[in-house]
């Protein structure tokens, strides 16, 4: 029985290997391109868009940006002049968008700095929370989401099932400020144990610097993860479901392969599939995540910015912003796209 | 399996009868979903709380020049949720706040909805350029980051609750859309579509008469799912200040309380009751969705 069922096993794990190997030479290139060129329009349309939104809303975007304030006739007049206003709008569009090539985005209203210097100080801050925020609620989701559809029905996958769903339908802000009140400033008894904001306490040096971050890098990690590893549990329980009633778990099961590497070996590796492309699909929640997060816990990151600039309303801020986080979604999107025919081969044919 | 929902063009009593027999249908396997009737539950009673608020509070509970109370008190026997910064009762803010929550998250889910069928359903009919420019806009949209979107939009808008509605409307359609699309091209492969053209249907005839009753159980199910993000998208742009700075809601009680330096107080008694009510309508509306999804998707059902 062993020696009927090892050339099949042989097989099973060869396929996938040869697949994207023998394929390469043809479809690969022709799907990379496909998806290079999709994201190049769409990275455009985002372009597009940032420009149109900020300028063709009725009245003037000066206007809007001084909006209440005192400011001279010399003031708007310069204003103007920056944004270039007075010059027909495909002109204007023309200006803009070759500028934004460049990585010009124009000067922010209240820094008196260049739109692109204030984000890239504020990216490595963003990019280290979303990070280890996404790494966490990922396999958290993955791993609670596989042993609730294996086990589907019980009552270990209700409980789990219902606690995503709530903490999924609990507004992010919400649930940080409850836990800054919590951990950071204490209630009761309970003295605070987490910073209530920020990203340093200052004057730290070397490995105490890392821990002093790590310390204030936990509560918004948490906050992140709590309502978005949810979404994970639930795409990867129902991809899971769906691969459930498949012949060959049966067949695996006839081989008498245990039941953990059913689910290992066989189970999990296809529903991954579907799960990976919608984690990806869903990264544009996380984003509105992390502004919310950023917010609340004054981390000095995109995010904080972004808030920042609306308040103001700092329009070259915003639509600089704007066209970051569009893109920084697009970007990833693609980039899975072109990960799956490596995982898939099925996918690039 | 609710092909019946009155589109033969049969008479008109026939018609009825096999609509309440498909509804009465629908309610059976309805109730089977436990959770679907938790969150019908919720909100029946949520929606009679909006409705008849003003039984309950009075219109002026949200005026800060007649304030009954001092401000910040914390729960008592006379305010049984505290009060806020003006000293105004925060239960009843809270049970006035749930009728904006409630009616901006309605809209917008509306809204979003009518845009997602309306293309979803032409780009399934209209084959060809009309199509592939629909769904490439609906790609486009459907990897945005869809509340960047809204906030933006929000922002360079005027601050109203019409600007709410819209900025989460138009920017939230693209998955239903799809879904419509979806089914539209599945019911349009049906035998009965080829009869209504060779007897002269045009598209309006087949897209209105033909093809809109069969994807209606799906824009129900895509509704009230959307209702939820749609209310906790509104909390959002509230509490980032970009809501109607007149009008109570949930999401514009948490920016006041955040403004009030309630955090940093400890002052949890201010931020526990908007975002719970919160929390509990999106939850609700997410039951039903789902309770109705895998009633409508007997394959969904299992997995359940």
């Amino acid at each position: 029985m062993t020696a009927d069922a090892t050339p099949a096993l042989v097989e099973d794990k060869q396929r996938p290997a040869a697949g994207p190997r023998a394929r390469k030479s043809s479809a690969y290139p022709r799907y990379l391109a496909g998806k290079v060129a999709g994201a190049a329009v769409s990275l455009l349309a985002v372009l597009v868009t940032s420009f149109f939104l900020f300028r063709l809303i009725p009245g003037d975007p000066v206007k809007t940006m001084t909006g209440g304030r005192q400011v001279s006739a010399e003031q708007l007049a310069a204003y103007r002049d920056e944004f270039g206003l007075d010059l027909p709008l495909w002109r204007q569009f023309t200006d803009y968008c070759g500028k934004a090539l460049t990585g010009d985005f124009g000067t922010s209203y209240q820094f008196r700095a260049p739109v692109v210097d204030k984000i890239t100080e504020a990216l490595p801050n963003t990019l280290l929370l979303t990070g280890t925020a996404f790494v966490l609620y990922t396999a958290l989701g993955i791993f609670l989401g596989t042993r609730s559809a294996w086990r589907h029905g019980k009552l270990g996958d209700r409980v789990n099932t219902g606690l995503a769903l709530t903490l999924y339908s609990i507004p992010s802000f919400w649930l940080g400020l409850l836990l800054i009140i919590v951990l950071s400033v204490g209630i009761g008894p309970l003295p605070g144990m987490f910073p209530t904001g920020g990203m340093e306490s200052g004057g730290e040096e070397g490995f105490a610097y890392v821990l002093d971050v790590a310390h204030h890098l936990v509560l918004p990690v948490v906050t992140l993860v709590a309502v978005e590893y949810g979404q994970t549990l639930l795409v990867t329980r129902s991809a899971l479901l769906d691969e459930m009633g498949s012949d060959y778990l049966t067949t695996a099961r006839a081989k008498g392969l245990r039941d953990d590497l059913v689910r290992r070996r066989h189970a999990v590796p296809n529903a991954l599939l579907p799960t990976v492309t919608l984690i990806f699909i869903n990264l544009g929640r996380t984003v509105a995540g992390v502004i919310l997060v950023e917010t609340v816990f004054s981390w000095p990151g995109l995010g904080g910015l972004f808030y920042q600039a609306l308040s103001v309303p700092d329009l070259p801020l915003v639509q600089g912003l704007f066209f970051v986080f569009a893109a920084a979604v697009i970007l990833m999107n693609t980039l899975a796209d072109l990960v799956y025919p490596l995982l898939d081969p099925r996918v690039a044919r | 399996m609710t092909t019946s929902t009155g589109t033969a063009p049969s008479p008109r009593a026939l018609a009825r009868q096999r609509r309440r027999a498909s509804v009465a249908r629908f309610w059976r396997q309805y109730r089977s979903e436990r959770a679907g009737l938790y969150g019908l539950t919720a909100l029946s009673l949520c929606a009679l709380l909006a409705l008849f608020a003003p039984v309950f509070v009075g219109s002026d509970v949200s005026s800060v020049t007649e304030a009954p109370g001092r401000p910040m008190q914390s729960p008592s026997a006379e305010f049984p949720l505290g009060t806020d910064q003006f000293g105004r009762d925060l239960l009843g803010l809270v049970i006035w706040g749930s009728r904006v929550s409630l009616l901006v998250g309605l809209l917008a889910a509306v809204l979003s909805v009518a845009i997602g069928t309306l293309i979803g359903v032409t780009a399934g009919h209209f084959k060809g350029w009309y199509a592939t420019v629909m769904m490439r806009i609906t790609d486009w949209f459907l990897v945005m980051p869809t509340l960047v979107l809204a906030i933006a939009l929000a922002t360079v808008m005027s601050r109203s609750l019409t600007t709410t509605v819209v900025a989460i409307g138009v920017t939230t359609w693209p998955t239903t859309a799809r879904l419509v699309r979806a089914q539209t091209l599945a019911v349009e492969t049906r035998p009965y579509i080829e009869r209504a053209q060779a007897l002269g249907g045009g598209h309006w005839h087949i897209m209105s008469r033909h093809v809109l009753p069969n994807v209606m159980p799906l824009v129900l199910a895509q509704t009230t799912l959307i209702i939820s993000s749609a209310i906790l998208a509104e909390a959002t742009l509230a509490f980032l200040g970009l809501g109607d700075p007149t009008v109570v809601s949930w999401g514009g009680l948490l920016q006041d309380a955040r403004e009030a330096g309630a955090v940093s107080a400890g002052d949890w008694w201010y931020l526990v009751p908007p975002g719970i009510a919160i929390a509990v309508v999106a939850l609700a509306f997410t039951l039903c969705g789902r309770a109705v999804e895998s009633v409508l998707n007997p394959r969904l059902g299992v997995s359940r």
